[in-house]
């Protein structure tokens, strides 16, 4: 009469797994609007006492502005590289094709502590550059074009490499058919592509942490404040905001990529979202 | 026909991807107003050789001119050539008459007149009043039909088409086929078809180059294509043909005497014999539709002897595989239905009415 039975043992464990992994990020804003320093049940009342107060700090300021700058350049950067990489895997054959493609994803899979430790090591032993916001842009590059490239693959994959050809052949030169054709086709898998960057390079911690100058970025200033206790609220409210904004810009950029699957006239292939 | 009339030239082109020898020694001329096929199986050049012609492709060695002007070191973008993509390469982000009008976007014509000449184009392959829809909507005949319109739109000295209408279902590509031949006549553009359908080409082509392996095998009419095929390879591509062992007995004058295995003593003319001379043993083709099954023992013609092997009903025609007598091979033979015309059983004996004009005889 019904359909296949439904093991309940994995509906349980389904749920279980989803609180353990969302509860801590709604216990943020919970305490972010308790009436109380000290982080515990139960909440004493409501307050936006906290969020008042993230007006006024002057560092986090310069933080929030670092962490944007950041953010901003490494997102463009990225994206650059990954839409030549993409462009270039999907158009072109060249010999040791498989393995460079294979190589640049390799951030993907590498454990952020040795990228960041590794980066720390040529930075500054090596190449003897200074650390400031450019070493950690170079470094947040090196992290966001995996995930660029496999957005843009997307994009550039559903193009049929015919298009650029038929532009061409009434009249337009390459890089006017690469603008007029192929650039609307892949604008979606683009923006998609910096607000996935965007957000990386935003929250990322510990290579910003590594190689961070005298200019902290958001997440190491909040490292930073967490050894004062009374200042604990004050993350939390912090720490609400980024969670919100963070969704809400992974939420658009997956919009903006099917979008780019769509108009291509393609049907889904995957994605993050 | 001379060279220096030619629209489009090529001589001795070669073209190589590394060590793949793409286009071996090509040589040929297209003329005005002509429809050209380019034939043969996949891999056998003919997209490439299209593509060379668009200025997708460079040659590696010979020249490639259009309309007596070398095309050595002009773009695709600069030919007097348009092209339908196989896949048709409809812009999806734009509309129907956007993707009709883009090859206009560089001319200097008003909005007007450039409304007016998308319109035109539209009306031209069927689709007026489909302007304003978005492209991604359309059906594959649409997009064939839009394809079409914004390539003629520019009026281009040469229309190139890649297997346009392979992508069709049958009824589709006939009709389309149909429309082709007749839009062909109403612009007066030499048209360029790359298909690897033989049956495609005889129906539309002025004139076909057959191609194998990078090379032309054969460039002949249709008609003369189909009837006498310069050698064995392009007979057994271009439709259904049966090949017997045969030797020659004597060989004087115009006329060459043979044995055929299966149909026996023959006559032939020397025009029979398309790719050179014949001497000792040699193959003998002949087609399906020039033999016919004698229901009664009548006809004036020679006559084989065989038994029925296989029967294929097709509505229209029967055709059948026969075993002649000394004969292990079966040949093939089609019958029109006809009222009162029985369908034979397999295992039946019959005779088989030929005819010596129909055989070609190959070395």
């Amino acid at each position: 009469m019904s359909g296949p039975r439904k093991p309940r043992g994995l509906t349980v464990y389904a749920i279980a797994y989803l609180i353990f992994l969302y509860a801590p990020i709604i216990l943020l804003p919970m305490f972010a609007f308790n009436a109380s320093t000290i982080i515990a049940f139960p909440l004493q009342g409501f307050t936006t006492e906290w969020f008042v107060r993230l007006t006024g700090v002057q560092a986090l300021h310069t933080a929030v502005r670092t962490s944007l700058f950041i953010a901003v350049v490494s997102a463009i950067l990225a994206t650059i590289l990954g839409m030549c990489a993409a462009r270039a895997g999907t158009r072109y054959e060249f010999p040791g094709k498989g393995g460079i493609l294979g190589l640049i994803m390799l951030p993907l899979v590498l454990p952020e502590i040795i990228v960041a430790v590794s980066l720390l090591v040529v930075v500054v032993q090596i190449l003897q550059f200074p650390l400031s916001a450019w070493t950690v842009i170079m470094a947040h590059t090196l992290i966001c074009t995996p995930f660029c490239i496999a957005i843009l693959n997307s994009s550039f994959q559903n193009l049929d490499a015919s298009l650029e050809e038929a532009a061409i052949d009434l009249g337009e030169s390459r890089w006017n058919a690469f603008r007029l054709v192929t650039l609307p086709l892949v604008t979606p898998g683009i923006i998609a592509s910096l607000l996935i960057s965007f957000t990386i390079s935003l929250d990322e911690f510990i290579i910003a942490f590594f190689l961070t100058g005298s200019e902290p970025t958001l997440p190491v200033y909040i490292w930073g404040l967490l050894r004062f206790p009374q200042q604990l609220p004050v993350v939390m409210a912090l720490g609400t905001i980024l969670v919100a904004l963070s969704i809400l810009l992974l939420i658009v950029a997956e919009y903006f990529r099917r979008r780019g699957v769509r108009r291509a006239g393609k049907t889904e292939t995957g994605g993050f979202l | 026909m001379s060279s220096d009339k030619a629209l489009i030239s090529l001589r001795d082109v070669d073209k190589f991807y590394g060590d793949y020898h793409a286009l071996r020694d090509v040589s040929l001329d297209i003329f005005p107003g002509e429809f050209f096929s380019l034939l043969g199986p996949s891999g056998c050049g003919k997209t490439t050789l299209l593509r060379t012609i668009a200025g997708f492709e460079d040659v590696s060695s010979g020249t490639l001119s259009i309309g007596g002007q070398d095309m050595a070191g002009v773009a695709a973008n600069r030919r007097p050539t348009n092209m339908v993509f196989q896949s048709y390469a409809i812009f999806p982000h734009l509309t129907v008459a956007e993707n009709v009008g883009f090859g206009l976007r560089r001319s200097n014509y008003s909005r007007g007149e450039r409304h007016a000449r998308v319109s035109d184009a539209l009306e031209m392959v069927g689709l007026g009043g489909y302007g304003k829809r978005a492209a991604h909507a359309l059906s594959g005949g649409q997009r064939q039909r839009v394809a079409l319109a914004r390539a003629l739109i520019l009026k281009p000295k040469v229309l190139l088409l890649d297997e346009p209408l392979s992508a069709l279902d049958k009824k589709l590509r006939e009709q389309m086929q149909v429309e082709l031949i007749r839009l062909q006549r109403q612009v007066g553009i030499t048209f360029v078809l790359v298909t690897h359908d033989q049956e495609e080409a005889l129906i539309m082509s002025d004139r076909i180059a057959v191609m194998f392996e990078g090379r032309i095998a054969q460039l002949e009419e249709p008609e003369a294509l189909y009837q006498r095929p310069g050698s064995r390879q392009v007979a057994e591509f271009i439709g259904v043909m049966n090949f017997l062992g045969a030797h020659v007995i004597s060989n004087e004058g115009n006329a060459l005497e043979l044995d055929v295995a299966g149909l026996g003593h023959a006559v032939i003319g020397r025009d029979q014999c398309p790719g050179g001379p014949v001497s000792g043993m040699c193959h003998v083709g002949i087609r399906p539709e020039t033999m016919t099954l004698l229901f009664e023992d009548r006809g004036d013609g020679p006559v084989a002897d065989g038994v029925v092997d296989e029967v294929v009903y097709y509505g229209d025609m029967t055709y059948y595989d026969i075993k002649l007598d000394g004969v292990p091979k079966p040949i093939t033979l089609s019958m029109k239905n006809m009222i009162g015309r029985p369908v034979l059983d397999i295992g039946t004996r019959t005779k088989v009415g030929w005819d010596p004009r129909a055989l070609v005889a190959f070395s």
